[in-house]
């Protein structure tokens, strides 16, 4: 005569952390998504639209962070789940990290006013837009999360998803090239700009390439739970 | 009113109360997770759960009545005072009643089957002796708590591993579904048509040689599938709802197919649970009619019919609230897992009722969810429910027992 509370079977089940874990992914994306129009009102010189992007991004960063923390909160011990909690948090973290550099380039574009060379403006836009792509196809891993649940990471779906990874890993070199490219472009004017300046665009630069390096780390992290 | 009297209507609504509590028990859940996905409506769950729980405690009740109600104790040390197993059986069933109502105020996970197990031992032990009881059969009851769980967890793992490679991880889910899913319903009809005919139609007044035996339980089987396989060629797939998650119409199919197996759960639950309140009823009717401990009396079978009875009123009064509650709370055993771990839990506890033996069905289930967790098929699973099933064993056991005991004394003293 078990009644509904403390009974086994209600007991049985925790909360799955599959839908917050695709929640934070598409909080992040969203958030990582506002740096196109950023750098597109960079490139226009209009100090208001960037401001108000900047803003967005660092409102959405917040909100994946509650998000973060609330999937932490509701992963008690004694929890057994089809993949180990350790790969879930690191996927996780990793997927919070793409919103925090996000929220970084955002602010030292602000805080530094900065602009960016013309010889680069076209490249760049391709540059963020290509590791705002990255974040899309680690958001479309994730996505099939309950899908590997529902088929117990088993047969068909795993080399669905492990296509996804290997695209996520061919857009991520993509962006490394296109780095390089931006670059050597900078270089080759580097003499002719402040020294502070070229020192921020550069670390500006870099701090966008890490958004897609985050966001191959989220399918990596994945990978490895397929290979459990 | 002389005593007899007394003593069988005592038996009557003791037992009556506990076929109403485990009519009220939560292994209603099975049928929860059919409403839940919506294959079927409250009222069609509660009709379904009171047939089939119905027809399991009349038709495969037998053999675990038997086992509580002469196989723990042995029949010769009470030979020089049937009284007092009328007594202790009379005890054993307000102990586990009450130690039920206590645990299940408090919101304690409890076992049935170990609660009148526990009582039955103690007050056997201590009330009239050590002897009294028959220690080997305990030690294969026991046993087979452990047993039980486990061997559900296994075939559950074994049974989702075939659906994934079958079915889930198939290019057409959908087709696969409907080709493959009357096979493990031929299985379950099969089995439970088996149990039925060899343990359930003697006392009906039909006897059936093996041979026949097999050859109706394989048309039976056969007649089951054949109704799953046209009832889930009906159900209508949607290709959007596959857009966003790409099993929902496979687990439309599931949702069906999985109202066979719930009911099979629940005739399984009937088969095992009704021991608990009808095998004491029974001892102490059968006592205090003849005066004697007959060990080789068969059991009247409208002592089954009493205990089927007490169990569709419980699930009627309490267990349709359990139903809808839980129906709506519990949505992450998706009807494919709810599938695999059904047929394994109905399986486990159908043989245990075949061979006699009461076991805890809810412990089983969850040993058959367990194992599908195993196999990495459910988002989380809460592993401290198996320290709820190891405390069901330390806790629920002695504490059935000490009140077994203190309401044998006090029945001592007021009749004796």
């Amino acid at each position: 005569m078990q009644m509904v509370k403390g009974g086994y079977m209600s007991g049985i089940f925790g909360s799955s952390p599959v839908s917050p874990l695709q929640k934070h992914m598409s909080k992040v994306y969203a958030c990582a998504s506002e740096l196109i129009p950023l750098f597109n009102a960079v490139i226009n010189e209009d100090w208001d639209d960037v401001v108000k992007h900047q803003q967005q991004i660092s409102a959405m960063e917040q909100e994946a962070d509650v998000l973060k923390k609330e999937l932490r909160l509701n992963l008690p011990k004694g929890l057994f789940m089809p993949v180990s909690r350790q790969d879930l948090l690191e996927v996780l973290l990793m997927q919070d990290k793409i919103a925090n550099k996000a929220k970084d380039v955002a602010g030292t574009i602000v805080g530094r006013h900065m602009v960016l060379p013309d010889v680069i403006h076209e490249d760049y836009i391709r540059f963020v837009t290509r590791c705002v792509t990255a974040c899309k196809q680690a958001r479309k891993a994730i996505n099939e999360f309950d899908e590997l649940v529902e088929t117990g990471f088993s047969g068909k779906e795993i080399r669905i998803v492990a296509e996804m990874i290997t695209k996520l890993d061919d857009i991520e070199s993509d962006t490394d090239n296109l780095q390089a490219a931006i670059r050597r472009k900078i270089f080759a004017i580097e003499k002719e700009l402040p020294a502070i300046e070229v020192v921020f665009l550069y670390k500006i630069i870099e701090l966008t390439g890490d958004i897609a390096d985050r966001a191959q780390a989220v399918g990596s992290r994945l990978q490895l739970m397929l290979a459990r | 009113m002389d005593q007899m009297t007394i003593y069988l209507i005592l038996a009557g609504v003791f037992g009556l109360f506990m076929a109403w509590g485990i009519g009220a028990n939560d292994v209603a859940n099975a049928m929860a997770t059919s409403v839940g996905s919506g294959a079927l409506k409250i009222k069609q769950a509660v009709i379904l759960a009171a047939i089939f729980e119905f027809s399991g405690a009349y038709l495969a009740g037998g053999e675990v009545t038997a086992t509580i109600r002469k196989g723990i104790v042995e029949a010769d040390a009470f030979h020089a005072d049937p009284n007092l197993l009328i007594w202790g059986m009379l005890a054993s069933l307000l102990a586990a009643g009450t130690w039920l109502a206590i645990a299940s105020r408090k919101g304690w996970p409890v076992s049935t089957t170990h609660s009148i197990v526990g009582a039955v031992v103690g007050f056997a032990a201590v009330g009239v002796g050590v002897d009294a009881v028959s220690w080997g059969k305990v030690g294969t009851i026991v046993m087979s708590w452990v047993i039980s769980p486990l061997l559900a967890g296994t075939f559950a793992f074994m049974i989702f591993k075939s659906i994934q490679t079958l079915i889930l991880n198939k290019q057409h889910p959908v087709a696969s579904a409907i080709k493959y899913g009357p096979i493990y319903l031929f299985m379950v009809g099969f089995l439970i048509a088996m149990v039925t005919i060899k343990k359930g139609l003697k006392h009906v007044g039909l006897n059936v040689d093996t041979d026949h035996a097999f050859l109706y339980a394989i048309a039976l089987g056969v007649l089951v599938a054949l109704l799953g396989s046209f009832l889930i060629r009906r159900v209508k797939t949607d290709p959007k709802a596959d857009k966003h998650f790409h099993y929902a119409n496979v687990e439309r199919i599931f949702a069906i197919l999985m109202v066979f197996t719930a009911s099979a759960m629940a005739f399984a639950h009937g088969s095992n649970d009704v021991a608990n309140a009808v095998g004491p009823m029974a001892a102490v009717i059968s006592t205090a009619q003849t005066g004697l401990i007959a060990s080789k009396s068969a059991l009247p079978s409208w002592v089954l019919l009493v205990g089927g009875i007490g169990i569709v009123i419980g699930l009627a009064t309490f267990g349709y609230k359990v139903i809808a509650t839980v129906g709506k709370s519990i949505t992450e055993l998706t009807p494919s897992r709810g599938f695999a771990a059904e047929i394994a839990a109905a399986g486990t506890v159908v043989l245990a009722s075949f061979t006699g033996i009461p076991i805890s069905t809810t412990h089983t289930l969850v040993g058959a969810v367990l194992g599908v967790g195993f196999a990495r098929g459910i988002g989380a699973i809460d592993m401290r429910v198996v320290g709820n099933i190891f405390m069901s064993w330390i806790v629920t056991l002695p504490a059935g027992g000490l009140l077994a005991i203190l309401f044998f004394y006090v029945l001592k003293g007021i009749f004796g």
